[in-house]
């Protein structure tokens, strides 16, 4: 039974091993073909599992929780309260445009509103791992409209400390009561973390460092699954307790966490993905894929108006709103672990299977949307005003007017 | 020199010369760092983005400070301190006078370790060593010890 179980594994992670290198060889993101790896191991798919299925359920749940103490560690206490005062109404006008469109098309499909509430989510969050490695990759890092994009992905991170718990008690099917009380309570503690580590931050993170970073990195781990495990106790979810963790920590704790975690967040959380696929079943993805365009088409326009919207709030340039705009596309992981909630508490949608299908639609989307989104428009706009004066042609181009989305 | 923060990412800092162009660099948090230059005709999009790991941005700051540009320069920067050559002018009011008189040491806190006169270095010169001009004084302290020590040896 055991060599069953080490054989599964070794050969799964190899597989992941194999096709993440086959995704950097194209400077694509891993996270579709582990999804595709997980659809292609799992029920109806083409190698069932066995033994392994109950590690990689337990390791899924580990990789949500290091996917989101990564994230955490990623910002300090003080940038998130900066963010939130000077940029709320671009986080605001992101969470209308992008939520709005998945939440109607759960009622359009009549999955009912709690599905709604969580395909909400899915359509709301970009992934700030795949258009950060995209900003860098297009030499974008010192552009004018990249602080406005960053502040947008971590209002969005924020609001998952708060969005989360509420999710977690619909999906537990609490009532008004129990949902408001989640409510209070998520947001006392994102509160409290946040007042805790501007206040006693360096505190904190002096008590946990540690020269040797073997005890660093157990200290931290084991602090962050106790904190999740207690989060989760109170029906807030894990993934809130280990981000909250995350921002707690800052300083030279931080930067050696984020250090030492990395690589045993890159492996749960490609187990969680492949556990994400092994959980869906890949019969069910042809009828939804058809919803799964049409909304990834509809996010695409409300993601790059979100980028434009707020881009042009903080002055920048036409060029540079088309860009912000093209690069807040990419949904990737954090879709995917809303998504993993709604399906571990069985809401009775398809809701797993769109997911699957709308990301792997986005995240293949995103980059390209980042990349040709200014150009497009660009070219678009000549022509448009091309076609308005022909009464000059092979003059000199004429000027970029300031455009609405 | 305009600071914005990149969440996440670290710090940018701005920067527009006398001439207009705008130059900007990112300080990431792991300690490389970017350096940016931005396009003409899209003000807020790079044309020039590089990539600095430490020791790169290091050597880079090194070839950016004005007086380095001086071969005669040795190199000490790992500790952050500078060995310089000075040479002590004709017509410096130290010409003909003690090195102690300078008072060099309390004034910059950097040394003078040798003085290089004709083709022989004096190693070690004592506080009574006669200076004179034309005397190439090797003086090692920080940066702005350095320029201060300088600064003291042309006075008139």
């Amino acid at each position: 039974m055991h060599a069953t179980l080490l054989a599964e594994l070794g050969g799964i992670i190899l597989a992941l091993g194999l096709l993440g290198r086959l995704a950097a060889r194209y400077g694509q993101s891993p996270i579709p073909l582990y999804l595709l790896a997980g659809l292609a191991f799992g029920h109806g798919g083409l190698l069932p599992l066995s033994a392994s299925e109950e590690f990689i359920s337990t390791g899924a749940e580990i990789g949500v929780v290091l996917l989101l103490l990564t994230l955490g560690l990623e910002y300090t206490a003080a940038e998130l309260v900066t963010s939130l005062k000077t940029h709320y109404p671009a986080g605001a006008v992101d969470f209308v445009l992008n939520a709005v469109p998945g939440a109607a098309a759960a009622l359009l499909l009549g999955w009912g509103p709690v599905a709604a509430v969580a395909l909400a989510g899915i359509t709301w969050v970009s992934s700030s791992g795949v258009i950060a490695k995209v900003l860098r990759d297009l030499g974008r890092i010192g552009n004018r409209e990249t602080p406005v994009i960053l502040t947008v992905l971590v209002l969005e991170d924020l609001s998952m400390a708060v969005y989360l718990p509420i999710l977690t008690a619909l999906l537990a099917g609490a009532g008004l009561a129990t949902g408001s009380l989640t409510l209070v309570i998520a947001l006392a503690a994102a509160g409290g973390v946040l007042f805790v580590a501007l206040r006693y931050g360096r505190v904190i993170s002096r008590f946990l460092s540690h020269d040797d970073p073997e005890k660093l990195l157990l200290v931290v781990f084991g602090l962050t699954l106790l904190v999740a495990g207690l989060a989760q106790k109170l029906q807030m979810s894990s993934a809130v307790g280990a981000f909250l963790v995350g921002i707690a920590l800052s300083g030279e704790v931080a930067e050696g966490a984020r250090v030492l975690l990395s690589p045993l967040r890159d492996l749960f959380a490609a187990v969680f993905f492949v556990f994400f696929g092994l959980s869906t079943d890949p019969a069910q993805i042809p009828p939804v894929l058809l919803p799964a365009v049409i909304l990834a088409l509809v996010t695409v326009a409300t993601k790059i108006a979100t980028g434009y919207w707020a881009t042009r709030r903080a002055g920048v340039g036409a060029r540079g709103r088309w860009r912000a705009g093209g690069a807040l596309v990419a949904h990737g992981e954090f879709s995917i672990v809303i998504a993993g909630l709604a399906v571990a508490a069985g809401t009775g949608a398809p809701i797993g299977a769109l997911a699957t299908a709308y990301v792997l639609i986005l995240v293949i989307v995103g980059p390209l949307a980042a990349r040709y989104a200014e150009p497009a428009a660009g070219r678009l706009i000549r022509r448009r005003l091309a076609s308005a004066a022909p009464d000059r042609p092979g003059g000199p181009a004429p000027k970029e007017p300031e455009l609405t989305p | 020199m305009r600071t914005t923060p990149l969440p996440g990412i670290g710090v940018q800092y701005d920067f527009v010369t006398l001439e207009g162009h705008h130059l900007s660099v990112v300080a990431h948090r792991d300690g490389s760092r970017s350096l940016n230059g931005y396009r003409a005709d899209d003000p807020d999009a790079c044309a020039l983005s590089v990539h600095l790991t430490e020791p790169e941005a290091g050597a880079l700051t090194d070839a950016l400070q004005p007086p380095h540009h001086d071969p005669m320069l040795l190199h000490a920067t790992e500790l952050g301190l500078v060995v310089e050559r000075i040479m002590l002018p004709g017509a410096s009011r130290w010409n003909g006078r003690q090195l102690g008189d300078t008072r060099l040491r309390t004034r910059t806190g950097s040394s003078v370790v040798a003085i290089l006169r004709g083709p022989y270095p004096l190693p070690s010169p004592a506080p009574v060593f006669r200076l004179a001009g034309g005397d190439v004084l090797i003086v090692i302290g920080t940066r702005e010890g350095a320029d201060a020590a300088a600064a003291i040896l042309g006075q008139e």
